[in-house]
């Protein structure tokens, strides 16, 4: 009975686990084979790695923001250092490193490794601040990184790095190479990214963020979120519980920017601006707060409707903004909520006589 | 004498985001909801000014009080539709559909009036008061003394009328002003109006400052202004008019001293900094929690 | 009482908030093994103590000495780790997490693996939360929650949200256990049941209680010692024949 207790996968308390890993494969699976055939249009599979990376970048958010209850409005600050961190790696490594997979999965390392090191930076003094004071503070850190990166020049020629700001003063000896190039950013990057390292990153980003909140250090991230003076007087220290989620969450959106910048030739700093900070904001509270696998699917969706209501032309980003606010509105509704509860008792009540009947 | 030139500029554009900031700070407090839509309120008021005085042919002050009314009508019918729905969803929820209306308003904007820049004309006298050496251009000088009205008039309207303080006693508890009789939807109806009404004359100074037109205009001001409120306080009226002061010089000053590109970078880290010495704004109450 | 070994020495303890004094010159000793009472009453102060003692508050004026440590430079994880635990007279349950998860936080700072190895799910991991969750359900069985173990914290009744609070408590493996009006919204027969816990608890943990509580009768019941708090000063302190018998009270509780 007790090793089978083990066996956390089929554990009625993991199913919301399950259920992420079965969704992320088997649309792996059909996609692939999709592509491969030939069905796929080349619009979606453009699509297919960035939906990747605002999954992974999405799943980070949701443990700021439901699990450890943090507004954070600066999610894409972290993406734009772990994609520029990345650009700028897999640049300089390109003689070194020639082959596309190593490097790759070095490039996002290290993206994910400089967000998460600017999270511990910026996480001392914002998670000091509490609410609306906490968001507005990330997102003043969005805005600063995207002004610094839109000032930043980075070059390399046979002498080493240059680096020079605000202006460009860098001056390459011949054969050298300008990895960032302020507001215009990175160009001529090598697209070495794709959708299965794509999708081993969702899997990687699902089992470190399901593991953690299945751990002591999830239930004390909730428990600060729940009652801080309480939790605080069962013996956990808040600052770093806190900061322990903000670290993991910028990583995670390091690691998506990364694998985001090494998937186009040319990236420009604004790209990470304050509405994609807003964006996986709403991935994650329309995917449903805590709920990893609505948030896979409501990114997929949010990012495939503008492409799938591109027959409407113009219209498209005003049927988008009206689908949002009536998703919100409908979710909400009082009416609507005690119908799925009700529902929802009486699927639990079927189940449970299912059971009692196995027995 | 430049440092005092740059600084009375600095003023004049705090001022703008003074009373953007108002908007937000009044909404914040009464319905504690961040309304991201507000700073498309303002691009709202900016096209109506435009078309009034350029289409309409309209003289400033009508062109004005037609873009308020507009804005104001425009404010509480957000309210309604979209933001009363949710009284009791999560701040979330909340702040995800301010997020659709601001989508809508600026795709709306574009649809009905493309996404091409337009020159707001040169309606306020470009002419400059000198003195000495000192050149201050009357736009500035009235922009400064409209907000300076506008504070005195809310001021007064906040302590001196019933609505006035049907407003405070909803900001300190809903549920009690409602138990005392006050229609609280009508009060947060009433600060949507005001908050939209005082977007539109905002939008009409930024517009003269810088003449460009365009369906994303609000949002940079609307950011900038968001940030002046929480700088102050958010949810604090004098809060909001100081912080909208000061991030206007600190903006001012940061671009003509130190850089012009980093001047943003430079905003935001000052009040990074103010939050961290001050954790609730200038003149925000403490939070503090009863064990 | 001579024998036994002080674990809590409150010596001259006060406070002030801005002008007002809310508590002020408390002396008072908790015995191993004892369970003491603070009486007193509403805006006595009490809870001040509580909250000066889990330096929620810093006192302003006098020496808190637990188990023989001076609490003057501790901050309120410190004191969980030396050994205070306590509940809250307002509820403060992880609401949202489930009965098992809000005992375990209990453990947080007994189990000692690192994130990393919870990521790995390492094998310190694995036997540490076995261990842990053993541990939580006995003593959900002995605060008569077991069945309740996976429901939402939140949705319990409001006996049982109390009871959980203990069990919580209980699991950072305190030595001194502080409870804020434990009896507070029951009815007499499960105030009873809650007096039979309280000793059980007391003798099965070995642990000291102190206790806020006014139901008298549950006071009276268990306690050894009482002391007395009126305006944030000591009124009177001794046993519960002593409390009863003392004049000044008397005065206190029922006026002029």
């Amino acid at each position: 009975m007790k090793n089978k207790k083990q066996l956390f996968i089929f554990d009625p308390a993991y199913r919301g686990r399950t259920a992420s890993f079965t969704l992320v494969i088997a649309a792996y699976v059909i996609l692939q084979a999709l592509r491969s055939s030939g069905n796929l249009s080349s619009l979606f599979a453009s699509l297919l790695v960035p939906v990747t990376c605002y999954i992974v970048a999405a799943i980070g958010l949701n443990l700021n923001v439901s699990v450890s209850g943090e507004l954070n409005l600066g999610q894409a600050g972290f993406m734009s250092v772990g994609a520029f961190t990345a650009v700028c790696v897999s640049g300089r490594l390109v003689a070194a490193v020639s082959a596309g997979i190593p490097r790759l999965i070095i490039s996002i390392l290290c993206g994910a490794v400089i967000a998460a090191l600017f999270g511990f930076a910026i996480g001392v003094p914002v998670l000091k601040l509490q609410g609306d004071y906490l968001a507005i503070v990330t997102l003043a850190f969005g805005q600063i990184i995207k002004s610094l990166i839109t000032n930043m020049y980075l070059g390399f020629d046979e002498n080493g790095f240059q680096f020079s700001f605000v202006e460009n003063k860098c001056s390459l000896a011949p054969g050298g190479k300008m990895l960032l190039n302020g507001p215009m950013g990175a160009t001529g990057t090598q697209r070495i990214a794709n959708f299965t390292a794509g999708t081993v990153l969702i899997i990687i980003a699902l089992i470190i963020v399901y593991n953690l909140i299945y751990s002591k250090s999830g239930r004390a991230i909730m428990a600060c979120r729940d009652n801080r003076i309480a939790a605080e007087l069962t013996g956990i220290h808040i600052a770093n519980t806190k900061m322990l989620s903000f670290v993991v969450s910028a990583g995670l959106a390091g690691a998506a920017g990364a694998l985001y910048g090494l998937n186009y030739s040319t990236l420009v700093p604004n790209k990470f601006d304050f509405n994609t900070s807003i964006l996986i904001l709403v991935y994650v509270v329309l995917g449903g707060l805590g709920n990893m696998t609505g948030t896979i699917i409501s990114t997929i969706v949010l990012v495939l409707l503008p492409e799938l209501l591109r027959s409407l032309q113009d219209y498209r980003m005003l049927i988008y903004a009206i689908v949002l606010i009536l998703i919100m509105l409908i979710t909400n509704n009082e009416k609507v909520k005690t119908m799925t509860k009700s529902l929802r008792s009486r699927f639990a009540a079927g189940r449970g006589a299912d059971k009692k009947e196995a027995a | 004498m430049e440092f005092l030139s740059y600084l009375i500029n600095g003023l004049g554009l705090g001022s703008v985001y003074a009373i953007i900031a108002l908007g937000y700070t009044m909404v914040y407090g009464i319905a504690k909801m961040l309304n991201f839509a507000h700073g498309d309120v303002i691009m709202i008021g900016a096209y109506v000014a435009f078309f009034a005085l350029t289409n309409f042919g309209l003289p400033l002050i009508p062109a004005v009080l037609l873009s308020v009314i507009v804005c104001t009508v425009l404010g509480v019918t957000i309210e309604r539709l979209a933001y009363k729905p949710l009284r009791q969803a999560s701040s979330l929820s909340v702040l995800i559909t301010a997020i659709g209306v601001s989508y809508f308003l600026q795709n709306g904007a574009q649809l009905l009036w493309s996404s091409a820049t337009k020159v707001f004309p040169a309606v306020i006298s470009n002419g400059s008061l000198n003195i000495g050496s000192l050149q201050i251009s009357y736009l500035t000088l009235i922009t400064i003394c409209v907000c300076i009205l506008v504070m005195a008039a809310l001021t007064l309207f906040i302590n001196r009328t019933s609505t006035g303080r049907a407003m405070r006693a909803c900001s300190e508890d809903k549920g009690a002003a409602a138990l005392m009789g006050i229609n609280v939807n009508f009060i947060i109806s009433v600060t949507f109006a005001i908050g939209s009404g005082l977007a539109a004359i905002a939008s009409v100074l930024l517009c003269s400052t810088y003449p460009s037109v365009f369906p994303t205009l609000g949002a940079m001001p609307g950011i900038k202004a968001f940030t002046a409120a929480v700088f102050g306080g958010i949810g604090s009226i004098p809060g909001a008019f100081l912080g909208g002061l000061l991030l206007g010089v600190i903006e001012i000053l940061a671009k003509a001293y130190i850089s012009t590109q980093l001047s943003d970078a430079i905003v935001f880290a000052v009040l990074i900094v103010v939050l961290l010495i001050k954790p609730t704004g200038l003149l925000g109450r403490k939070l503090s929690e009863k064990v | 009482m001579a024998d036994r070994k002080v674990i809590l020495d409150i010596q001259g303890l006060g406070i002030d908030f801005g002008g007002l004094t809310a508590v002020n010159d408390l002396n008072m000793q908790v015995y191993e093994g004892e369970i003491a009472g603070l009486i007193g009453p509403n805006g006595a102060g009490k809870t001040t103590v509580f909250n000066m003692l889990t330096k929620v508050y810093q006192p302003t004026r006098g020496k808190i000495f637990f188990d023989g440590m001076d609490l003057e430079k501790k901050n309120v994880v410190d004191t969980t780790k030396a050994g205070i635990a306590r509940t809250f007279q307002n509820i403060r349950l992880f609401s949202g997490l489930s009965v098992l998860d809000n005992v375990l936080t209990g453990y947080h700072n007994a189990i000692t693996y690192s994130p990393v190895e919870a990521v790995l799910r390492l094998h310190s991991y694995r036997r540490q939360e076995r261990e842990a969750r053993e541990k939580a359900l006995e003593l959900l069985d002995i605060m008569e929650l077991k069945d309740d173990a996976e429901v939402i914290a939140g949705n319990l009744p409001y006996g049982a949200q109390r009871r959980l609070e203990i069990a919580r408590a209980l699991a950072t493996g305190p030595k001194l256990l502080l409870l804020d009006e434990p009896a507070a919204g029951m009815n007499p027969q499960e105030t009873e049941e809650l007096m039979k816990m309280i000793r059980f608890i007391r003798d099965h943990f070995e642990i000291s209680v102190l206790l806020i509580e006014h139901d008298m009768k549950l006071v009276m019941g268990i306690c050894e010692r009482i002391t007395v708090l009126n305006y944030g000063m000591m009124l009177s302190q001794g046993t519960p024949e002593q409390i009863q018998a003392d004049p000044a009270v008397i005065k206190a509780y029922l006026g002029d």
